[in-house]
């Protein structure tokens, strides 16, 4: 297992005001994810492919004994794949969804920083007109003039497995 | 320390018994019925046996009236924890050889008073 | 040394809950009039042991109440009283009100007092009734205490003890009597040893010692000769007061000793512990005879409530003693097997492998048998749910006014205990349906020439690694038409559809479907069959319907014997591994030319002896990659699910092996034709293929492949 290494509130130091956000690259955007939510960040590693699912959703992995399925954020928002190279990383999440919370993990290009950022400091995100629905987003935060998307990744990750999966969707 | 064979097909009336002799440093066998009881009479030294009465495949008075005819056990006092507030249950269970009785419901207090009398 | 013994309660609860649940299914089955001996004994010995209990534990509210049970089931024990049916009535109403009592003192929720004290009452008026008027229904013993009523006070007294020759012989010691006696005041013994016979006729073993004992103290004739209850009828004994009336004079004035006379002997036995220090404190005090402390109801319901433990559901298992003596064996195998290893491994070369093989096959052995022991800790016979059913339909019946025989077959059929947990609403749910809906009334019954007791039959057995349930009765059978007229009403089909029987009675699977005219309280408050597909369906289970219009119905319902572990057959296609269950494989075999049959392009068969099994490219049903697309040579694996076979064409077989079914819903969703994970010896996961639901999907593929064809 190349777990590259694991999240730790001690080691990051809760100092300042507002939440903790996860930052990573996805084409060039910068996105946000509740740090608490992180259970873990993994390099890519073999996934078992789950038939009739959409293809954004690459397959299933062993964590530690439970099954956990990944998705691949760049397909998920309808952008260009790309060959998975070695910064690629698997960001495993706490999802909380009805049946309680699922562990899921997202594939993206580079984990990037984490940022204080304070909930009344999020701008509703305009409508993009991009494929990322502002359905999945929080809010926009604008840091050293960078601007990050944070997710709602409970909405994001739970319309994802429901979107089409299961079912013959090509021949 | 002496050690005390509890018989008794309640198990949460056998937890408490077990618990209370051991807490008070007893060794304790413990068994589900009279058979199982016989079984290991057998094979520990027993210095008490504490039985329940009515039980399934063996009753406590059977138990006594067996024990009481082994070598090692016919000094041992046994005694019977009955609810039957008749005096027949009693009487039978002299007849098979038992030393005496607790009354149940008891409390774990008057288990130890009861048995610190047989056991001095 | 004071013991909390609330922390004995949970197991109180549990065990007094099978022995209501014992005493129900023996009084169900009691015959009126001719009751089996052994049948009243188990009754009875489930009512001693729950008001043994609940007195130890302090609830003396269902003591009370089991008291006058036990006091009525000890008279039929005993032939005293016959076994009449308003008798065994009221006595399964009392094993509800019993059950109701443990179940809010477990909970922490009070007593319906009202309902229990009423039907204690009744119990007691058919006590009175009976041929032993005058019963003691206090739930309190203190019989040795009525026995001397009179007290009288002196100074004292004195006792002859005069004990039989077997004395020691019933465990009983001299000493250990005298001694007590000095807990209650001041002794002086004197030993007469005329019955000595001469030294060669002593036998150690008996007793020729009589005693003479002064006691000084404030004891009254009921505690002294509490003394000797043990003894009672294995000596003699005479008691003359000291002083008191007659103020004797023949013995000298010994100082007396301030006593404290411990808590009377007769009362403390039998009440709670804060009642019993309430009448040591009361017994200390005055001079006068020591008050027999009556029990305080309101003292006591306190302690009991005071006792139940926070409504927190731990779940447990009871599992036999053989189980685990099982897996006690087996663990100390293994532990050998591995010590033997170990000294193998220290210094090993190359001339041991042999051995070193042994051992590690040992292992395997021993590790798998251990595993399939400990799965069968969590196996449970069937009838933990079937039990149930006797009463339900005994009352159900009555209220509805039908005659119904239920019968329960294969009830030793085991299953897991998660499973059985949740087959019992489902379950619950068909029989009352059975009862409401399928049995005729008998005048109906007949009219139609059909005996008038109709049978309801309660079925289970293994099949493959499913445990079967049929529940099926002689009853009407579906009505088609209604069904057919309320589907139309529903919009579930529409009103020129041409629907064999049996797709007509798949309606009533439907949500919201509810055939009954008017909704009466037994059935058809809503919760439809759809509710129970559902619930079976969350078990990986399956329920099919079988309706013969006047002659009855059967549901049959499959289920997974255990959701956690199965034997598998691994396969590969492309570069991902499946798992096959073994139990559903018929064979596996390689294809040969002259066996197939190809009747569209897309629908192959093949000849497996005299049957046609549809061949199933999982590469296809799955959208994913193959090796090989040429049957020729291939392999097939011959599979059996939901009654109909059919081969699975992979690229390889590989081995098989026990594997531990992962859930794959728990994190994502289930997915059509897979019934979970795994994960191999080397970290990765495989899934397992669900072949019911494979054989469907493939099914309905083809369909749509007709379909779109036609259409093109």
């Amino acid at each position: 297992m190349n777990t590259v290494h694991r999240m730790d509130n001690e080691v990051l130091g809760m100092n300042g005001e507002g939440n903790q956000y996860l930052t990573f690259m996805l084409a060039g955007e910068e996105y946000g994810v509740d740090i608490l939510r992180v259970q873990e960040i993994k390099g890519w590693d073999q996934v078992t492919p789950i038939p009739n699912t959409p293809a954004y959703i690459k397959g299933v992995i062993n964590l530690r004994g439970t099954i956990v399925p990944i998705f691949d954020l760049r397909e998920r928002f309808r952008l260009e794949a790309i060959a998975y190279g070695p910064t690629t990383v698997v960001i495993v999440l706490k999802i909380k969804g009805e049946k309680g919370e699922r562990t899921m993990g997202i594939v993206v290009d580079a984990v990037s920083e984490v940022y204080n950022i304070n909930e009344d400091a999020l701008k509703a995100a305009p409508d993009f007109g991009q494929a990322i629905s502002t359905d999945f987003v929080k809010g926009l935060a604008t840091i050293d003039e960078k601007m990050i998307i944070v997710l709602d990744i409970d909405h994001l990750l739970n319309s994802s497995i429901v979107a089409e999966a299961g079912r013959l969707v090509r021949d | 320390m002496p050690t005390i064979l509890a018989v008794d097909d309640s198990a949460s009336m056998r937890q408490m018994v077990v618990f209370t002799l051991k807490g008070a440093g007893y060794t304790v066998v413990d068994a589900v019925d009279g058979v199982d009881a016989l079984s290991k009479a057998k094979s520990n030294k027993v210095d008490l046996v504490i039985t329940d009465v009515n039980m399934p495949n063996m009753d406590g008075i059977s138990l006594i009236r067996e024990l009481r005819a082994l070598p090692n056990f016919r000094f041992t006092p046994m005694l019977m924890l009955t609810t039957e507030s008749g005096s027949d249950k009693k009487a039978e269970g002299k007849a098979a050889g038992a030393t005496g009785w607790i009354v149940k419901p008891f409390n774990p207090d008057q288990l130890l008073a009861t048995i610190k009398k047989v056991l001095r | 040394m004071s013991i909390d013994v609330s922390q004995f309660l949970d197991t109180f609860y549990e065990e007094s809950f099978e022995g209501l649940d014992i005493m129900e299914s023996e009084l169900l089955e009691l015959d009126v009039g001719a009751a089996d001996q052994d049948s009243i004994n188990t009754i009875f010995r489930a009512a001693h042991s729950i008001k043994g209990g609940s007195g130890t534990f302090g609830l003396n509210a269902v003591a009370s109440f089991t008291h006058v049970l036990e006091t009525l089931l000890d008279e039929m024990r005993d032939g005293k009283r016959n076994v009449t049916q308003p008798a065994v009535d009221l006595m399964l109403t009392s094993v509800d009100v019993l059950r109701e009592m443990l179940n809010a003192l477990k909970t922490g929720q009070d007593i319906d007092a009202e309902h229990a004290a009423e039907v204690q009452q009744q119990l007691e008026r058919l006590l009175k009734g009976g041929e032993e008027p005058d019963n003691d229904v206090s739930g309190v013993d203190h019989t040795s205490l009525s026995d001397h009523p009179e007290v009288m006070v002196g100074s004292g007294w004195h006792i002859r003890f005069k004990p039989l020759s077997h004395l020691f012989k019933t465990g009983n010691d001299p000493v250990r009597l005298f001694e007590e006696l000095s807990d209650l005041g001041t002794i002086q013994v004197k030993v007469n040893d005329s019955g000595l016979p001469s030294f060669a006729d002593i036998d150690p073993e008996d007793c020729f010692l009589s005693w003479e004992i002064e006691y000084i103290g404030d004891a009254d004739e009921a505690q002294i000769r509490d003394v000797f209850a043990w003894v009672d009828d294995d000596c003699e004994l005479e008691l003359t007061i000291i002083g008191g009336e007659q103020k004797a004079t023949t013995v000298e004035t010994v100082a007396v000793a301030p006593v404290a006379a411990p808590a009377s002997k007769t009362t403390a036995p039998a009440a709670p512990a804060p009642v019993a220090k309430a009448a040591a404190v009361a017994a200390a005090q005055p001079k006068e005879a020591p008050p027999i402390a009556p029990p305080k109801t309101e003292e006591k319901s306190a302690v009991a409530r005071k006792a139940a433990p926070p409504s927190t559901e731990s779940g447990s298992i009871r599992v036999g003693i053989d189980k685990v003596d099982a897996l006690i064996n087996m663990v100390g195998e293994l532990v050998i097997t591995q010590s033997m290893l170990n000294q193998l491994g220290e210094d090993f070369t190359m001339d041991k492998v042999q051995r070193l093989q042994e051992g590690l096959a040992e292992l395997e052995h021993h590790t798998r048998e251990l595993q399939e022991n400990v799965m069968r800790i969590r196996m449970l016979p069937i009838s933990f749910a079937f039990n149930r059913f006797p009463r339900l339909v005994h009352d159900l019946s009555q209220k509805m006014g039908k005659n119904v025989e239920l019968k329960l077959s294969g009830e030793n059929t085991e299953l897991d205990k998660t499973v059985m947990e949740k087959i019992g609403d489902p379950l619950v749910h068909l029989v009352r349906n059975a009862l409401d809906h399928g049995i005729e009334k008998p005048e109906v019954r007949a009219s139609l020439g059909k005996p008038a007791v109709a049978t309801l039959h309660l079925n289970a057995y293994h099949q493959g690694g499913n445990i079967v349930i049929e529940i099926s009765d002689d009853g009407a059978g579906l009505n088609t038409e209604k069904i057919k007229n309320k589907a139309i009403e529903k919009g579930l089909i529409n009103a020129g559809d041409e629907l064999s029987a049996e797709k007509v009675n798949e309606l009533i699977f439907y949500p919201g479907f509810s055939t009954a005219d008017q909704i009466s309280d037994v059935s058809g408050r809503g919760v439809g069959m759809d509710v129970v597909k559902k619930n079976i369906k969350d078990l990986s289970g399956a329920i099919e319907v079988l309706s013969i219009p006047g002659k009855g119905s059967r549901f049959t319902i499959r289920l997974p014997l255990t959701l956690a572990i199965l034997d598998g057959q691994l396969v590969r296609l492309g570069d991902q591994t499946y798992i096959v269950p073994l139990v559903s494989i018929i064979e596996s075999l390689q294809i040969r030319k002259e066996n197939v049959k190809s009747i569209a392009s897309d629908s192959e068969l093949y000849r497996l002896r005299d049957e046609y099994v549809p061949i199933l490219r999982l590469h296809k049903v799955f959208n994913t990659k193959c090796d090989n697309k040429e049957l020729i040579n291939g392999l097939l694996v011959v599979v059996e699910g939901d009654g109909q076979l059919a081969g699975i064409f992979v690229d390889d077989l590989l081995g098989q092996q026990q594997v531990v079914i992962k859930s794959l819903e728990s994190n994502f969703k289930r997915v059509d034709g897979l019934s979970g994970a795994t994960i191999l010896g080397d970290g990765t996961v495989a899934l397992i293929l669900d072949i019911p639901g494979l054989v469907k999907l493939s099914k309905e593929r083809i369909k749509k492949r007709a379909a779109a064809s036609a259409a093109a």
